[in-house]
Parts: C-alpha cells; sequence; structure tokens
C-alpha cells in the first residue's frame, strides 16, 4: 500500500489544528507554516501525480480493512489532477491572500483555509459515497468560515443566505445516499458500481429516485440552474481570494459527477439508462445561458465574474452530459482552464475593489493607483473567461464544441457561440465603464501609487501565466487527459484496484 | 410499524420544507432541524425495521438488524448538530450586525413600529 496516498488529507488535517492551538497569536508564524504546508502539499500531489499517470488506479485502506467494508481513498488519474489543480490554486491563493494582508483582517485564516484544502483533497480521494458526504461537510464547514471571513453586514447577510443552502443541499445528499443504501446494501463506490450494474428490475425506480437526488445535490455544488442561486451573493460578497479559491468547490459538483454517473451510473446501465444526460443537457445550457445574462446585466464587478463562474459551469456540464470519452476530455481541459480563470478574475477584481473603494459598474470613479495595471491583468482575464483567442478559454470551448457534434449539436452550438458572444460584450461593457470612463471623469492624470503588493501582483500574473501555459501545452495535456477519461470509462480497472485482497 | 416511522419522516419533511421557505432566519433554523430529524430516521430506516435485535452478530435466533445504518446516523447526527449550532452563530451576528433577521440579500424598509432592542 502507497501511503502517500492518504498525505494530502492527513497533512492539512494536523496543521490546521497546529496552527490553532499553538500560533493563535503569531500571524507571521501562522504564515510560514500555513504557506510551507501548503507547498508541501503542492509537491506531494504533483508526485501522485506523476505515480497516478505511470499506474493503473491504487487503492488507500484505511485501517486495512478490507473493501467494502472499510473505507477506501483511491488515487486515480483524474483525483490526482483534481488534487494537484487544487494545491496549486492554493498555493498562488494563499501567496495573495499574505501580500494583500487579507490574512490579517480576522482570525484563523490559516487554520480554516488548511481545513478547507483538506476537505478539498478528501472529497477528491475517497473512494466511499458516505465518506464523500463527510469531506463535503468539511470542506463546507471551513468555507463557511472563510466566506465571512473579515466581516462586516452584507458579507454576514451573504454567509447565512449560503449557509442555509448548503444545509440542505447536504441533507438532500443523506436522503440520496439512504436510499441508494436501502436499495443496494452498500456505499463502497466500486461496490454500488457492481451491484449496481445487476440489479434486478423491481428495485430500478427506487433507486433512480436516490440517483436523481445525487445529482440534485451536485447540481447545488457545481451552481447548476435551477439550483444556482446560492452562487453570486456568496462569491460577490466573500473576500477575494477566498471566492477566488472557491473556483475549485464548483468543480467539486463537476468532479463528482464525472466519477458518481460514469462509474455508478454509466448510460448502459439498464435501471437509469440516459436518464443524467437528458436531464444535465437542459440544465446545462440554461445554466450557460443565465450565466451570460447575468454578465450582461451585473452591476458591480464582482457579481459580474460570479455569473461568468456560473457561464463556464454551464459549458462544463455540457460536455460532461455527453458522457463519452471525448466529450469527457474536452470537459475536464474546460475544468482546468475554468479554475484558473475564474480564480485570476476574482483576485484581479479584487485588488480593484481594494483600490477604487467599491466595484461598482455604473458610476464612474477617477484612476486608482496601478490602474494601467490592473486594466491589462483585467483584459487578460476577460479574453480567457470569454473565451476568445489566443487564450485556454478558446481552446476549451472549441473542444467542448468538437465533442458535441451528434443529435443536438444545431442547439449546444448556438448556445455556446451566442452566449460567448454576450459574455464578450458584457466583459467590455463593465471594461469600458470601470477603465476607460475613469480617465473622462478628470482631467488630470491618475495619482502616482497605491499600495504596492508586488506579490499579489506576481499571483495574479502566474495565474495568467498558467493560462497560458495551458493554452502552449495544449497538446500533451489533451492527451494526457483523453488518457484520464479512458480510465474513467474503463469500469473494471477501478473495481478491480479496489477489491484486490489487502497486502502488506 | 413502517406506517408510523414513514408518516413520521414524511410529517417532519413537510414541516421542514414548509418552514425553511419562510425568510426569517428562525423559522429556517427550525426547518432546518425538522429536516435533519427526518433525515435521521430516514436513514436508520433505509437499513430496514426491526425489533429487539442486536446490532452486532450474536447467537440470537432471529440474527441481527444492520449496524452500519446506526454508524450512519450517528455520523449524520453529529454532523447536523454541529452545522446547526454554526448557523445559530452566525445569523445571530449576521442579526447583531444588521438589526434584521431577514434571508435574503436585498435592501428591506425596515418593519413600522418601535425596533426591538439588538441586545
Amino acid at each position: 500500500m502507497n501511503h502517500w496516498i492518504i498525505a494530502p488529507v492527513i497533512l492539512p488535517a494536523l496543521l490546521a489544528p497546529f496552527i490553532v492551538l499553538v500560533m493563535r497569536h503569531d500571524l507571521s508564524l501562522q504564515r510560514v507554516f500555513s504557506t510551507a504546508g501548503t507547498a508541501v502539499l503542492a509537491a506531494i500531489s504533483l508526485v501522485l501525480l506523476y505515480t497516478a499517470a505511470n499506474n493503473p488506479p491504487e487503492v488507500y485502506y484505511l485501517g486495512n480493512w478490507p473493501a467494502p467494508f472499510g473505507i477506501v481513498l483511491v488515487l486515480d488519474r483524474l483525483s490526482a489532477m483534481m488534487i494537484a489543480l487544487t494545491a496549486v490554486l492554493a498555493l498562488l491563493v494563499q501567496l495573495y491572500a499574505i501580500g494583500t494582508s487579507w490574512d490579517a483582517r480576522g482570525n484563523h485564516f490559516h487554520a480554516l483555509f488548511q481545513f478547507q484544502l483538506m476537505g478539498l483533497c478528501g472529497a477528491f480521494l475517497t473512494g466511499d459515497a458516505f465518506n464523500l458526504f463527510v469531506f463535503f461537510e468539511v470542506l463546507l464547514i471551513a468555507s463557511y468560515g472563510l466566506m465571512i471571513h473579515g466581516g462586516g453586514a452584507k458579507r454576514l447577510k451573504a454567509g447565512v443566505q449560503y449557509v442555509a443552502y448548503n444545509l440542505v443541499g447536504s441533507t438532500l445528499f443523506l436522503f440520496a445516499l439512504a436510499t441508494i443504501y436501502s436499495v443496494t446494501g452498500t456505499l463502497n463506490m466500486a461496490d454500488l458500481a457492481v451491484k449496481v450494474a445487476e440489479l434486478p428490475a423491481g428495485d430500478a425506480a427506487l433507486l433512480r429516485v436516490g440517483a436523481v437526488l445525487l445529482l440534485m445535490v451536485f447540481a447545488v455544488k457545481g451552481a447548476l440552474v435551477p439550483l444556482q442561486f446560492w452562487l453570486p451573493a456568496t462569491y460577490s460578497f466573500a473576500p477575494g481570494p477566498v471566492a477566488a479559491l472557491f473556483a475549485v468547490m464548483t468543480k467539486v459538483g463537476a468532479y463528482a459527477v464525472i466519477r458518481i454517473f460514469t462509474l455508478i451510473f454509466p448510460p448502459e446501465t439498464a435501471a437509469t439508462g440516459t436518464l443524467f444526460a437528458d436531464i444535465l443537457l437542459p440544465a446545462a445550457i440554461v445554466t450557460l445561458i443565465v450565466g451570460a445574462i447575468g454578465v450582461l446585466g451585473a452591476t458591480g464587478m464582482a457579481r459580474l465574474v460570479a455569473f461568468a463562474a456560473i457561464g463556464s459551469m454551464g459549458t462544463l456540464f455540457i460536455a460532461v452530459s455527453q458522457f463519452t470519452p471525448q466529450a469527457i476530455t474536452a470537459g475536464l481541459y474546460y475544468l482546468l482552464h475554468s479554475t484558473f480563470a475564474t480564480a485570476a478574475l476574482f483576485l484581479i477584481v479584487d485588488l480593484l475593489q481594494d483600490r477604487r473603494g467599491n466595484d461598482d459598474l455604473r458610476i464612474a470613479l477617477p484612476p486608482t493607483g496601478q490602474h494601467g495595471l490592473i486594466t491589462v491583468l483585467f483584459f487578460g482575464g476577460a479574453i480567457a473567461m470569454a473565451g476568445m483567442p489566443p487564450l485556454s478559454g478558446f481552446l476549451g470551448k472549441l473542444l467542448v464544441m468538437d465533442a458535441t457534434r451528434g443529435a443536438n449539436m444545431a442547439i449546444i452550438w448556438t448556445a455556446i457561440l451566442a452566449t460567448s458572444l454576450i459574455t464578450i460584450i458584457g466583459f467590455s461593457r463593465a471594461g469600458s465603464q470601470v477603465f476607460w470612463k475613469a480617465y473622462a471623469t478628470t482631467t488630470t492624470m491618475p495619482k502616482p501609487e497605491g499600495k504596492a503588493e508586488p506579490l499579489a501582483f506576481a499571483v495574479v500574473f502566474a495565474l495568467l501565466a498558467g493560462l497560458v501555459l495551458l493554452t502552449v501545452t495544449a497538446g500533451p495535456v489533451t492527451s494526457w487527459l483523453t488518457d484520464t477519461s479512458t480510465e474513467l470509462f474503463d469500469k473494471t480497472a477501478y473495481i478491480n484496484a479496489v477489491f484486490t485482497p489487502v497486502k502488506e | 410499524m413502517e406506517l408510523l416511522v414513514a408518516s413520521a419522516v414524511g410529517l417532519m419533511t413537510a414541516c421542514g420544507v414548509y418552514l425553511i421557505l419562510r425568510k426569517r432566519t428562525f423559522p429556517v433554523i427550525v426547518g432546518l432541524a425538522m429536516l435533519s430529524y427526518a433525515v435521521n430516521v430516514f436513514i436508520f430506516a433505509s437499513g430496514r425495521l426491526a425489533i429487539g435485535l442486536p446490532a452486532i452478530i450474536t447467537k440470537h435466533p432471529e440474527g441481527y438488524t444492520d449496524p452500519l445504518t446506526q454508524a450512519l446516523v450517528l455520523t449524520a447526527i453529529v454532523i447536523s448538530f454541529g452545522m446547526t449550532a454554526l448557523i445559530v452563530m452566525m445569523a445571530l451576528g449576521a442579526f447583531l450586525e444588521t438589526g434584521d433577521d431577514y434571508i435574503g440579500m436585498e435592501e428591506r424598509e425596515q418593519p413600522a413600529g418601535p425596533k426591538e432592542g439588538a441586545e
């Protein structure tokens, strides 16, 4: 057994209480330990990524209990990729939070951040459906704390709404799991895959109810219409770096859909058939449209980015709803792109908000410190997010469109192309309102310096550089992702890995 | 027995859903608590209902009842208890900060009449 598999869960789980208990009065100590911890996590995740790329799925048996009786963690290419994505993003976001002193605006930022990473890594690694619920709760409870970090009336109100919405989601998750358990008698994912495939026809109706409930839970996480209402207020009122980290949280929903609905309920299952694809596709198209209209109609910069995030989830779920290896490959590429693009834009908006005082698009304010620099960054981020060439958003959308040739091609292509145009208009309107109109309000040139914050700018540049890298290396990345989705659709490898007898 | 448990789950879920659709924090929190009770009983029932049977394998002539659902319920209870405590604290914080227990982001007219103290 490769014990490194559990390291991404254990490391933040030990570090977080250590930070709370030992160094809660010393922010600089917290910064050092927390950043070092995240850097080590990133290193471990890259090693795991390398391991997963060269081996079949690897299983970690907690307490050495054989599956399906004990909880298992499974490392395959998809989970390794998600962990690496999370760790790299987390490291950048954390440096940004330190560079802008966001972590000093309230208590326990770093401890909550580590707990959040523990929940995320656990959710990506686990091979047990109930354990997935537990890790969802861990990441949510940390996100509740991060969301209201820094306080303020608006943020607290948005926080209460976010918590209430997600508690309903958690209850729904439990209902779904209990229904599935009552039909199959197991919650181990590999075991579920076996049991669902050979389910007697009489139990199919109950299983379908459970599976659709489960899909609804992941739709809440992934902000799929009609369950996206929590996202705009949450993301726009959350602190900038937290919103950037949350960019990977919606992807947890997408990951869970890909994992559960390719492994346990693939389209060839007799009990469920193409039910989920039929639900997902219209919902994803409407999500995309809602996101684009939101971008056009947003009154604030942060809300604009939040709606752009919803739109990108729509594109991602369109790809996922096809349930073919090619479409999943396209979806995963778009997932990587949209995580970095969303995070970069939230950080840019935070830089702007910090200097301008607010992010309202309806009022023109004079140019702020580093006006030109932020303008350039926003321009880059907007190009990526809207899916214009030359950045990876364009390639991602191209891949998704290439993978959706078929029966619904006309609707999907129209939706993607029309919403791209609307998003471009929305972003250019916002950009001209905030960055160009600034010069119309004043005849004097901008005041020289705001805050310098070189680290924060370096992080945003690094995120945009990541997008450029993703564009330049699109060939190798997609061929790697093709292997990933092939592995996803090869259920027997996953199932065999889990049920291999425990070796010492 | 089945009828009793099923109607209890149904009734609690119905009350919970009704309450979380209110737009003030107190009913919403009570509704969430209601829903979590409902789901706890539901999980318990998903391991099939049995009376007077042990949850471990023994020499009992009629066998045993499913122990896994009991463990699941225990986890669910702990988590929902913690989450309820958390949302109570957050709702209280939001109320003290804004003087309003309304859920939702839109600005609202303050109700007429003397404002209740926030102490």
